[in-house]
């Protein structure tokens, strides 16, 4: 912890500046009086629901007919039509929705996979080697982070456009790979878990540097791998701003994109209505269930980035 | 360098010094060593990175500059003859500044940062505390109550908000017209609120696990000293452990404020229902509309980088700020 710079040493009873005024009767401290108890949950288990409502209505509301969604609104169920509605849904446009969901998945995959590993490879050379400039270069990159990237879209199109890789999905890949956040994590993730003198047991056994990464430090940094990816990954499913200024086509769309092309017609084609609440669904589903599947990964790169 | 990102490291395991796994088929012998020099590792690993950070970061900021300096025009008055590119100098900047729609922006993202970040921060902020708090119950399943809306794209999140701001759908509306309250999250005085809002909902509980897995790392002993002074649960909460998590918040508020900024995809989804929304509400649609509709690439550059050094100023404040806090 970088924090904790104003903490007294582990003495206890160390006396904290607190003004002895306040010294309250004592109780023992696992005994609060139950009100404060009640208020606490009260008070936790409101946000619970503030946080809960709107992913339950779509739960609910993807089992709608279109003409239930209105006639039977909000929680009330209406004819159960979920899967007719999927079955539309996949249906409509020549399975468009399909092709969405697909491209999400290449954009998403492919390319956290493959951001993962050029962060991995360069927080390692961060983390692992002196050179000239090193923490120059990495000051540059630690100012990356703080890029805002709708700013860089438009030039990044004009570039794309100027070789002719504007409406490709190399125009959506190729931007995700860079993520100097993943290399700040991959950094303190490679000085935390790969020992120096490991990497010159390795060496003394004679092997060279690519192989040390390869079969020591790679294995040694794989829940670095898997919290990386996951930030890639979470990054580029969210990711709108990007495809909506480089794609034209609408087969090469996310589905992110694509919901949003059908929800801005929707005053114009309300038959529509159906398919963004069931496409919604369909697309969050997944990244529920591997947010719930991978909690500790997670929660792994969030101390890792934020606490230390 | 920001002291807060490059100050950190973690407490490096001292893992016992082992030899690493047997590496068949590379001898102990061998001299020069096979493959890889250890001069020429660094470059071969960071190639990959700084060549794309090089193409998709430093490239476009540049080319931004260059374009924010000139400015597409007719060649002739009529329109014909195609277009020529004239150096105008910080004409387009000027232009930028003097434009209402673009000012308006800035207008609405400050007020909606007003709104945004003390509630967002400071409600995540609590709800840690609540939930570190010896009185909570359930920890495990708030904190994931909490942090699923982050599960959710951002802009599926603003267009299920979109649904739950439509009159007809929205059981919010019907809950509180039953109550006898007139709420049009659409209209031109809520519209700022519902945007704030949905952005709330989907980063709330992100903010949450992050502060609550710093006091995670509050030493035990500290809280027990307080407990022993007599701080009640309010008082520890408040005394010990918000000072001690501050690097933590001051992060967070600039990560959000960067994020403010660039405020898009909750405009952007609500406008097809809101008529309390033009499409230069605020500045990144400015940009969007001056470089896509209006092919101005000149202002939409200069006011790619009037937003950035915004960005950038904001950086310089919130770190500023926060380092006078952690003095103090």
């Amino acid at each position: 912890m970088a924090v904790d710079t104003a903490a007294p040493p582990a003495v206890p009873n160390t006396h904290a500046p607190l003004p002895q005024a306040r010294r309250a009767p004592r109780r023992t401290s696992d005994r609060h009086p139950w009100s404060s108890r009640v208020i606490v949950n009260g008070l936790l288990a409101a946000v619970a629901l503030y946080t809960l409502m709107p992913l339950s209505w779509l739960l609910v509301n993807a089992t709608k007919s279109n003409g239930d969604l209105f006639g039977r609104p909000g929680f009330l169920f209406g004819e159960f039509h979920l899967f007719t509605n999927i079955a539309e849904l996949f249906a409509h446009q020549d399975g468009i929705f399909g092709r969405w969901l697909a491209n999400t998945l290449l954009y998403s995959v492919v390319g956290a996979l493959a951001s993962t590993l050029v962060s991995l490879l360069a927080g390692y050379a961060f983390a692992t080697y002196d050179f000239a400039g090193k923490e120059k270069v990495y000051g540059l990159v630690l100012l990356g982070i703080l890029v805002p990237h709708t700013v860089i879209s438009l030039p990044m199109y004009l570039l794309a456009s100027q070789v002719g890789l504007v409406n490709s999905y190399w125009a959506v890949l190729i931007p995700g790979l860079v993520n100097p956040f993943g290399v700040y994590l991959a950094r303190v993730f490679a000085e935390g878990y790969v020992p120096g003198e490991t990497l010159e047991a390795a060496r003394m056994d004679g092997a060279g540097e690519l192989r040390t990464f390869r079969s020591v430090a790679l294995p040694m940094m794989a829940p670095a791998f898997v919290t990386l990816f996951l930030f890639s990954f979470t990054a580029s499913w969210n990711n709108f701003f990007l495809p909506l200024v480089m794609l034209n086509d609408s087969s090469l769309y996310p589905v992110a994109l694509g919901l949003f092309s059908w929800n801005a017609v929707l005053p114009q084609q309300p038959q529509l209505y159906a398919f963004v609440i069931t496409g919604s669904l369909v697309s969050v589903l997944p990244l529920v269930v591997a947010f719930l599947v991978l909690q500790r990964h997670w929660r792994s790169g969030l101390t890792a980035g934020a606490v230390k | 360098m920001r002291p807060a990102l490059s100050s950190a490291r973690p407490d490096r395991p001292r893992l016992p010094v082992e030899r690493g796994p047997a590496l068949e088929g590379a001898s102990p012998m061998a001299s020069p060593r096979p493959g890889l020099g250890r001069r020429a590792a660094p470059v071969l690993f960071l190639a990959p990175f700084l060549s794309l950070f090089l193409a998709t970061l430093v490239a476009p900021i540049g080319y931004a500059v260059w374009m924010s300096l000139f400015r597409e025009q007719a060649a002739s008055g009529l329109g014909f003859g195609g277009t020529e590119t004239l150096f105008v100098g910080l004409d387009n900047y000027l232009r930028a500044l003097a434009d209402p729609g673009f000012r308006r922006g800035f207008a609405h993202i400050a007020l909606y940062c007003a709104v945004y970040i003390p509630v967002m921060v400071g409600g995540a902020l609590t709800l840690a505390l609540l939930v570190d708090s010896a009185l909570a119950r359930a920890k495990r399943f708030f904190q994931l109550a909490y942090f699923l809306p982050h599960a959710v794209p951002g802009l599926i999140a603003a267009i299920i908000w979109g649904f739950l701001y439509t009159p007809g759908l929205s059981p919010v509306i019907d809950f509180l017209s039953g109550f006898g309250a007139d709420w049009e999250p659409l209209g031109p005085d809520a519209v700022l609120f519902s945007m704030a809002n949905a952005a709330t909902w989907q980063w709330i509980g992100y903010n949450m696990v992050i502060f609550y897995a710093a006091l995670q790392a509050v030493p035990r002993e500290t809280l027990e000293a307080a407990v022993v002074d007599g701080a009640g649960q309010l008082r520890t909460a408040w005394s010990v452990k918000l000072p001690m998590i501050r690097s933590s918040v001051v992060l967070t508020m600039l990560f959000t404020a960067v994020g403010a900024i660039q405020l898009f995809n909750e405009p952007e989804v609500l406008r097809s229902r809101s008529s309390a929304i033009s499409s230069d509400w605020s500045p990144v649609m400015f940009i969007y509309q001056a470089a896509f509709t209006d092919h101005d690439y000149g202002l939409a550059a200069a006011g790619s980088l009037l937003l950035a050094a915004l960005g950038a100023v904001l950086s310089f404040v919130v770190t500023k700020l926060g380092n006078r806090w952690k003095e103090a």
